[in-house]
């Protein structure tokens, strides 16, 4: 009679090479890791076949949104935080307490009319500051008679000096009349090299 | 012999279970995967020229050579073209994509676009395998590609878009001067003097 020996199996799986994997993808990611900023405004960028990237260090970008508002951010704390002193400095903004001064330089974007500017800082409004930003009021006005957005880029070229990058970041159905009138306020300063931010596409549409 | 007992090694089992250690390091990836922008938007880079009068005189003395371009983007993606001088130039009206504003441009271009093709061919055939040789290469295609753009048999393009047109048009021809290697263009006003032109050509809308 033949016996039929089952053989134990041994049900532990060596997971030590597993983990070897696991430690150097997550040390990947943990270095190439930049966080997506949080984007109050929603764009939609056209596609373009460029495919020069964008600066990351020193930028200023301005975001035009479909309905034609103009905002703006920076890329670190530090430089909106100086951003705001400048604006202080140059009187075209009232002096800021120190609290409405971190409100600004944590602001992912920022874009209200200056004199509403202290009211959208102040702490009442922390919770609802990115909802704001949709209001009928906000966004830089920047018309030739009416022209913040210049001052702005003004004193954020002050501040950061001449290594400093504009982006503008435009919705892809903004009327053309808005990026003109963004364009000759940035002409008006003389600041005529800047960055179109769009996504990539193939060269036949 | 009486303690031959205690002096004997419990045998240990040596094996760690490294399922937990996965499991929590799977979480980390996941988390910096999704948390993370590998790639950077894209950018197209653009000089606008000054407003400063001196060189806007030299501009237009340049413009007004045959080889000029004025496009003319309009509402709803409709483009009017015409070449020379617009007095006695003839006002054609295309549309966006392969077959329409490209296929104009391309033809306009021939010389350089012939020359494009060559030097293609060329770094086609140059390939290395060491990545410091390989980008000395791209680096010295993107200096003769750049020669052949900006070279005399290069079109100059006026571009013009209209009040109505929207920033993805304003992209899309960018992006066509790219395409057909055109390295001259300027972004200009669409005047009342163009709209007259179109109207007085296509009847007005």
């Amino acid at each position: 009679m033949g016996r039929f020996k089952i053989k134990k199996q041994d049900t532990f799986i060596d997971m030590t090479p597993m983990s070897d994997v696991m430690v150097l993808l997550l040390t990947f990611f943990m270095l190439t890791a930049t966080f997506v900023k949080e984007e109050p405004i929603k764009v939609q960028t056209p596609g373009s076949v460029s495919e020069i990237k964008i600066p990351e260090k020193n930028l200023l970008t301005i975001f035009v949104n479909p309905e034609g508002k103009v905002y703006m951010t920076m890329d670190s704390e530090s430089s909106l935080g100086a951003l705001a002193d400048k604006m202080v400095e140059t009187g075209s903004l009232s002096s800021l307490s120190p609290e409405e001064r971190k409100a600004f330089a944590q602001a992912p974007t920022f874009g209200t009319p200056l004199n509403t500017m202290k009211s959208w800082l102040s702490p009442s409004n922390a919770e609802k500051r990115n909802d704001l930003l949709q209001d009928a009021a906000a966004g830089i006005p920047c018309d030739s008679a009416h022209d913040e957005l210049k001052l702005w880029v003004q004193a954020a070229s002050d501040v950061c000096g001449d290594g400093m990058r504009i982006a503008i970041k435009a919705d892809q159905n903004t009327p053309y009349a808005v990026i003109k009138k963004v364009m000759d306020s940035l002409r008006s300063i003389h600041q005529n090299r800047y960055n179109l931010i769009t996504s990539l596409k193939g060269v036949d549409d | 012999m009486a303690k031959q007992n205690s002096s004997k090694q419990k045998k240990m089992n040596a094996r760690v279970d490294f399922t937990p250690m996965v499991d929590m390091i799977m979480l980390l990836v996941t988390f910096f995967m999704l948390c993370t922008t590998l790639q950077k938007p894209q950018t197209m880079e653009i000089a606008m020229p000054s407003d400063k009068e001196d060189i806007k005189e030299e501009d237009r003395s340049q413009i007004a050579a045959s080889k000029a371009i004025t496009i003319m983007v309009d509402e709803g993606r409709t483009i009017y073209y015409f070449r020379g001088k617009p007095s006695e130039a003839e006002l054609n009206k295309t549309e966006f994509g392969k077959n329409g504003i490209r296929a104009m441009l391309m033809d306009a271009n021939k010389a350089a676009q012939k020359k494009v093709e060559q030097l293609k061919k060329k770094y086609e055939q140059k390939q290395s395998s060491s990545p410091q040789e390989a980008a000395a290469i791209k680096e010295q295609y993107k200096k003769e590609l750049d020669e052949i753009r900006d070279g005399d048999d290069t079109p100059d393009v006026i571009i013009k878009p209209s009040e109505k047109a929207t920033y993805k048009d304003l992209i899309d021809i960018l992006d066509e001067m790219q395409i057909c290697s055109i390295g001259k263009y300027v972004i200009d006003k669409f005047t009342e003097a163009d709209k007259a032109q179109i109207e007085a050509k296509f009847g007005a809308k």
